[in-house]
This record gives structure tokens, sequence and C-alpha cells, in this order.
């Protein structure tokens, strides 16, 4: 019984790191019908430059102020130079083009870095735990990490909902040429919005990199979990995102428990199952 | 009300094209200051075209349109809201996941220029807005949404506003408060154009009328002067 | 331009404005390229008299990539289904083939033809799921379909598990024509298997080319370019859209199967890893399709040229190989979206494989 806790706590905050994979992408579909084939890559990307960052000498804490406005920079310039020209009512350019990104994202940092795999030095966060009562203890980091996922999703709800700027791009996604109308231009929203979103790969690539290995290659993998995520949850709903990731988390940490085999392929099964018989998602609300 | 011979806004060989479908086939057109202009027209005559060219929703040559003698042909439609140029869109175009106090807000967001219309004075103008501001703007009747529509557009405190099918849809007694409260936004010297399908209303407001047909202006002139038979006429191009 | 001879079968005639039209389809090039065709085709299937393993061995892979090619883009140029899944069938093909000669001990040909319906069928519930998305999120629901089809064979112990297997010689050799080829060109096994092989991809090219281009001039070609241009319109035309998308998905996957079977069979070596690649049987195919020009029949082949040459000058480089063709599909799309082809052909509006209809006046 109590493994079965253990394994469902587990999965709630492994859930929270789904989740921040998944609000940027969720984000970018939201207000411009993009769909990032080089996300995960880019979460990566983020784990390198915090490695780098703390290769170079500064502290771990200092490397979040450095790299996560470096990649909203980064992801500004992307949307900027490449994506806003292709945008237009055939999907195929941005797909092809996020597709040739990722490729070239992946291999890179394999040419900057090597295969190796790496890991961030949190130093003695990494180990510690809370204790919550009986024999079960949760990770600090994993803790935080969910802490982390909430307080993205409460610090984005709150731009949206609350400010002018919020209102720019809901009614960007509303409807992108009556915004227009308003004297919103809708290229420098969506580039805001690829800025955001790459902010926060940064933030999930820390704790990406904190928890476990990564390397080059580990890109696809995040993107297919942050677009289950985000397709479980329901479009339109960052909270729901949220929700999506942690039936992942669960679906994968139960699927380990029964086989560790089994870990990855049990969350993209939940994937299917919630794709059959709730289409739309868990919470969905967006309009479409 | 005041005209002066100051065109405010005109097209020379306005052309528009939907892909390869060629919608306006070269309009002229004059907005003086403070006139109110209507445009008439059978469906598909491109009378909405006309309205979206010039509002930059659509690409144009860069010299067909001008404000203040000035060539906006070549700017995007955000920045021509900037310069005191609104659209009220046909069939409202509300934003269905803003409220309606969060639609009229959004209409501000490129003002550029000071004027009259803030958030109440909206309200004033359409009282039973300020009830329902914070319902989803979905929810509204036909006519308030259209309200909504007609304060989205003057929080940006445009000099022109264009008017696309205001009346569409509505019934009678909701269409007189509209345009009561046209009236009303004359009276701050607002250059209006008018695009109306209810001929009778339109006329009774216009100073002066461009009829469309097929793309082209088939007829213009004052009201007054435009007998039934040559509007009928020029409707239809017989 | 004439309606000739070979189109009668298609020719529909009618009135309009009280002159009569039929509807022709082929053009003056396309003549002359079926007229070219034979020859090269004949020359190709003569080629191992007189040409060297290594370049037969070059042009298995030119030819399955070929048809690899031909088929993505009639899923994704001409159906609007744009997947990056498509690996999930070369897999499964592949495995397929390995069950059917290792535990089964079929002949491998006939296996072949049996591992690409054995894709086909796996082909209908994943299109059942993956339906039911859009768009990007069409495309990311294929590859994880594709995922879940490699974990799942990766748990499968028989067939090497998450390391993989070989085929032993036994089962390569005991592929039917293999004595008549080792007697007719005076070859050894290894160099008569090779042969077979660049013959059964040449059948599966100029075969994929051949079902590619009857389907996009039966009615359900004329469906696609309904579909393509509005759904909705199509839909109130009463064409069918879910079956016809259904259908060009199974068959697409049906021919992949096959194609990733001959792959293997080839390559006598598989793995998880190898057989779901998606750099190899999704990024590469995409790249050449790209590069010639989506939704185009010509387009592919130019493409798989232009490719097979990047690939022979260029692949040493590893990592920066990948970063090259990254960037040229990216520019591409940015500046030159319909490819070699579209660029090539656009102003000319030349058609080798016509698949448009078009009005043609009749003389009285």
């Amino acid at each position: 019984m109590l493994g079965w806790i253990d394994t469902l706590l587990q999965g709630v905050l492994l859930g929270g790191l789904y989740s921040l994979y998944a609000t940027g992408l969720s984000v970018i579909f939201g207000i411009m019908r993009l769909v990032n084939l080089a996300h995960g890559d880019l979460i990566v990307l983020g784990a390198f430059l915090m490695l780098a960052a703390s290769a170079a000498g500064v502290p771990i804490v200092l490397a979040f102020a450095v790299v996560v406005p470096l990649m909203f920079v980064i992801g500004y310039a992307l949307q900027s130079v490449l994506l806003n020209r292709a945008l237009g009512r055939n999907i195929l350019p941005p797909l092809l083009i996020t597709f040739g990104l990722s490729i070239i994202v992946q291999n890179g940092l394999l040419e900057t870095f090597s295969a190796d795999t790496r890991r961030l030095n949190v130093g003695t966060l990494e180990s510690a735990s809370l204790p919550l009562g009986g024999s079960i203890a949760v990770g600090l980091m994993p803790l935080i990490c969910l802490a982390s996922a909430v307080g993205v999703i409460v610090l984005l709800n709150g731009v949206f909902y609350r400010t002018a700027l919020g209102r720019a791009f809901r009614a960007t996604s509303d409807d992108v040429e009556i915004a227009q109308l308003m004297g919103i231009n809708n290229k420098s929203i969506y580039a805001v919005t690829m800025g955001i979103a790459l902010a926060v790969c940064a933030i999930a690539g820390f704790f990406l990199g904190a928890r476990a290995n990564f390397d080059p290659s580990i890109g696809p993998a995040r993107l297919l979990y942050a677009f289950e995520a985000v397709i479980i949850g329901g479009l339109g709903s960052l909270w729901g995102t949220l929700a999506g990731g942690i039936v992942v988390g669960v679906a994968q940490t139960i699927g380990a428990h029964i086989n560790p085999e089994w870990q990855i392929l049990s969350g993209h099964v939940a994937f299917l199952i919630v794709l059959v018989i709730r289409p739309r998602g868990l919470f969905p609300r967006a309009v479409d | 009300m005041r005209h002066s011979d100051a065109a405010v806004l005109e097209t020379r060989e306005l052309t528009a094209f939907y892909g390869d479908f060629q919608a306006l086939y070269g309009i002229t057109f004059v907005l003086n200051e403070g006139e109110t202009v209507a445009v008439i027209g059978a469906n598909g005559a491109g009378k909405s075209t006309f309205l979206k060219a010039v509002a930059g929703l659509l690409p144009r040559p860069a010299s067909a349109v001008r404000l203040d003698g000035r060539d906006i042909g070549a700017l995007p439609a955000f920045e021509i809201v900037k310069l005191g140029l609104a659209l009220v869109p046909e069939g409202r175009r509300l934003f269905p996941s803003l409220s309606v106090e969060e639609n009229l807000l959004v209409g501000a967001y490129g003002r550029h220029l000071n004027g009259p219309w803030t958030l109440a004075a909206v309200y004033r103008l359409f009282p039973m807005l300020r009830e329902r501001r914070h319902a989803p703007s979905t929810a509204l009747s036909g006519g308030q949404q259209q309200m909504v529509a007609i304060g989205r557009s003057l929080m940006s405190n445009p000099r022109i506003l264009l008017c696309d099918e205001l009346s569409l849809g509505l019934a009678p007694i909701v269409i007189r408060d509209i345009y009561a409260a046209l009236a009303d936004i004359k009276t701050r010297g607002t250059s209006v154009v008018l695009v109306e399908q209810d001929l009778a209303h339109a006329m009774s407001v216009a100073d002066r009328a461009y009829c469309f047909q097929e793309g082209r202006v088939s007829l213009t002139g004052r009201p007054q002067d435009l007998t039934r038979d040559a509007i009928h006429a020029a409707y239809f191009g017989l | 331009m004439r309606v000739s001879k070979l189109n009668r079968v298609g020719v529909d005639e009618g009135r309009l404005h009280g002159s009569r039209f039929s509807v022709a389809t082929a053009t003056r090039a396309s003549t002359v390229t079926v007229l070219l065709a034979i020859p090269v085709i004949l020359l190709l299937v003569a080629l191992p008299a007189f040409a060297s393993r290594a370049l037969l061995q070059e042009l298995f892979y030119v030819f399955t990539m070929l048809a690899l090619a031909q088929l993505w883009n009639l899923l994704a140029g001409c159906a609007g289904l744009i997947s990056v899944g498509q690996q999930a069938f070369v897999g499964i093909g592949a495995y397929a083939l390995f069950a059917f000669t290792l535990m089964a001990g079929l002949e491998p040909v006939l296996s072949i033809v049996l591992s690409g319906i054995v894709a086909g069928v796996v082909a209908v519930p994943a299109a059942l799921i993956v339906f039911r998305l859009r768009g990007a999120y069409f495309a990311i629901g294929t590859w994880v379909v594709a995922e879940v089809c490699r974990l799942v064979l990766a748990q499968f112990k028989q067939l090497g598990g998450g390391t993989g297997t070989s085929l032993p010689p036994d089962i390569v050799d005991s592929i039917v024509g293999l004595d008549f080829v080792r007697h007719l060109f005076q070859v050894r096994g290894p160099a008569a298997r090779d042969i077979l092989a660049y013959w059964l991809a040449l059948i599966l090219a100029v075969g994929t080319l051949v079902l590619v281009y009857k389907l996009l001039r039966s009615r359900y070609g004329l469906a696609l370019s309904a579909i393509g241009d509005t759904e909705a319109a199509a839909e109130s035309a009463g064409v069918d859209v879910f079956r016809t998308k259904l259908l060009i998905y199974i068959v697409t996957a049906v021919v992949t199967g096959m194609a990733g079977a001959l792959i293997f069979l080839q390559k006598a070596r598989i793995s998880p890893d190898a057989a779901f690649s998606l750099i190899d049987w999704t990024a590469y195919v995409i790249f050449i399709v790209v590069i010639g020009g989506i939704g185009t029949m010509e387009g592919p082949i130019i493409g798989v040229v232009i490719f097979y040459l990047l690939q022979y000058y260029l692949a040493a480089l590893g990592s920066w190989y990948l970063i090259l063709l990254g960037a040229l599909a990216i520019l591409l799309m940015l500046f030159a979206p319909t490819g070699v082809w579209g660029v090539i052909s656009g102003p000319f509006d030349i058609s080798l494989f016509p698949v448009r209809r078009r009005l043609m006046p009749l003389s009285h």
C-alpha cells in the first residue's frame, strides 16, 4: 500500500516537471496555433546553457537570472526572424521549419558539448528531502519543481487575465484580424509569446538537468511528454496542462512500479486512452 | 455640423483582391472632416471589402489611400488605428474569451490620441453595457454586441469611424438606439463612413452617398439629389 | 494539344455553352515521359549484367527512399495528412518480416507482401486514434504512435528485445529466385542476393509510382484535391472526407510496410532504434520531398537524386551534415516552398505525371 502511495506521490511530482515542459507549448499553441517541434530540444538547450553558466563559475541560482532572460531573447529572435515569415493558413511551413530547427539544435548541442551525459550540480539540494510522516519522504528538488510549475502558471495567468498585454494576447488568440484593428501588432505579440515559451523552457531545462542526466538527444522525448500533457489537459487552459502533466507523470510511475521497462510506454498508452475517450481533453476551455 | 473642405480620408484608384479574385476595381472616394458618408449597394458589391482595404486589413497600392493627405497604403492595420481611423467590423466580431469590459478596454490598446472616449464615456453612451460589464461578450444579444463593437472602436478615440453594416440582423427598435448613439458620436466631430443595407437609415443620416456595384462606384451624390430610380439602377447595374 | 487515344478511357464529353468538350489529362511532356520511361526501366532491369555490386547497393537505397518519399508525399502533400510517424510502418513491416521468416519460416518475398498487410492492419486502429487530432497535433500524434510501436516491439525477446537480432544466412538465402540469379549472372550467393534485392527495390519504386499516379487520377485523387481546397465544401459536395483519408493512410501504410520489410531484409539485422528511426525514415524522407517539391510526383524523384548526392559527398561531416540539412529545409520553406521542381516547372506549367483534368474543346 505504502508503495502505491509513494508511487502516486512521485508521479505527481514528476507531473510538475512535465507541466513545466508543457506550459510553453500550451501558450504557443493557444496564441499562435503553432506547434514547435523543436520545443523539447529547446528545453535541453536551456539545461545546457545552465550547465555552461555553472561551468563558467556562475552560482546556480544566479545562472537562472542569466539563462532565463537569454532564452527569452532567443525565443523572441527566433519568432521575429524565422517563424513570423512562415505563419499563414498552411501549417506545413512552420512545422517543417521547427522540425529543421530541432535537428539543428540537437546536432549543434552535440557538436558543442559532445554526446556525454551531464548533470546540473545543485549541491545539497539534490538529495535533500522532506519527510511527510510514516516512512514517506519527498525530494526537495521535485517539490520545488512542482511549486515552480504552479508558480509559472499563476504568473502567466496573472499576465493573461489582469494586464493590458494579457488582453492583447487573448484577443490575438481569438481573432488575429480584428486584434489588429485594436492596434495590436500580432507579429510582436507572437515574438513575445515565443520569448515567454522559451523562458519557461529554460526553467524546465534547469529542473530537468538537476533531476536527471541529460544529453543532446533527449529533446524529442520531452516534446512528446509535453504534447501529451497539453492534449490530456485540454487546449486553452494552463491549469489543464498541469493536470495533464500529472496524469502523464502518474501513469509513468505506475507503469514503472509494475515493470521498470514500461515507464515511458505507460505514459504514451495513457495519452492514447484519453485521446480515444475524451478527445478534447479533460479540461478543455479554448473556443476554436 | 461643420464641414471643412479638407478631405480627411480619400482613396484613389483603390483596388483589392482576394487571392486571384478582384473585388475592387479602382475606387475613388472622398470623406471630408465632420461628414457622414454612406456606402450602399447590393451584397457582394465590395462595400465591406472597401472598408477593410481602407483600414489596412487587405493589401492595397501604397498611394491608393490617404489620411489627412498622407499616403497610408503601405501601413499595416495596427498602425492605421493609431493614426485615428477605426473600423467597426461587419458581424460585430467581438473577442469571445474576453468579457464586455475587456473587449472595450482592448479597444484602447492602440490609443495614441487623447479624446473624449473613456470607459466611463462609453458606458454613458450605452448604459446597459455597464450592467453586463463582466459578462462574456458572447452572452449578449445582437444589439448589445453591436454596442460593444462600436464602443470598442471608440476607445481608440478615432477621428474617423468606419461602420460596416451596423444594423445587420437587428430589430428596428434596436437599430433606432444604435443610430441615436451614432448621432451622439457625430456631435463630437467624428467623420463617419457608413456601409449599410438599410437604405432608409443610411440616407437619413448621410451628408453624401456612394453606391457600389460589382466593385465599382456606380453613383454618388447627396441623398436629397438622388432619385429612387437612380439608386435602383445603380444598385443593380441596370 | 490533342486528346490522345491513350486517354480515351478517361474522356467524358459534355456540352458547355453549346460547344462540346472532352476531359483530358495527357500533356505533351507526359507523353514524352512515358515514351522515355520504358527504355529507362528496361535499362535498369538489365543493369545487374554490367554494374558493380556497389552501384546496385546504392541504387537499392535510392529506390527504397524514392518509394518512401512518394508515399509520404501522397499522404502529406496530396492528402494533407502531415505525418512524422511513418517510421512506425517501416518498423512494423521490418519486424513483421523478421517474425514471418525467423519464427514462421516463410519465404522472404512472400513475407514482404504479408508484412505490408500487417502494417496496413495496424494502420486501422492507429488512424482511428490519430484522426481525432488535426494539423500539427496530428503530426505529433503519429509520432507518439510510432514510439508506442517501438517500445512495444522492444519488449519482444523473441525478436531481440531492445538490442535487436539478425537474420541467419539460411533464412536470407531462402529467397525465391536465388539460384536462378546465381546461374544467370554467374555470381556467388551474396552478389546474387544484392541483385535480387535491387530488382525488388526497382519493382517497389516503379510500383509505387504507378500506384500513386493511378490513385491521384482516380476519383480519390479528385476528392483529395477538393479536400485540399476546403474540407467543408468537399463534404457538402458529397466527398466522404474521412473514408478518403483513411484509405490513403492505410494504402500508404501497406506499401511503407513493404518497403520497411525489404530494407531490413537486405540489412539482415534489426533493432528497435534502427527500425523506428525518426531520422532515417521520416527526417530524410521529408527532406527529399521538400527539396524536390511537395505535392507533386516529380518532386520526390528530383529530391531523391539531390539527397543522394548530398549524402554521398557530405555524410562524412556527421552532425554538421545534419545541421546543413536542417538549415536547407528551413531556407527552402522560407524561400522556395515549392521545391526544385516547383521552381523549374512553375513558369512553364510542365507536368510529367499529369493528374489535373482539363477541359478540351472538341472540334465540332
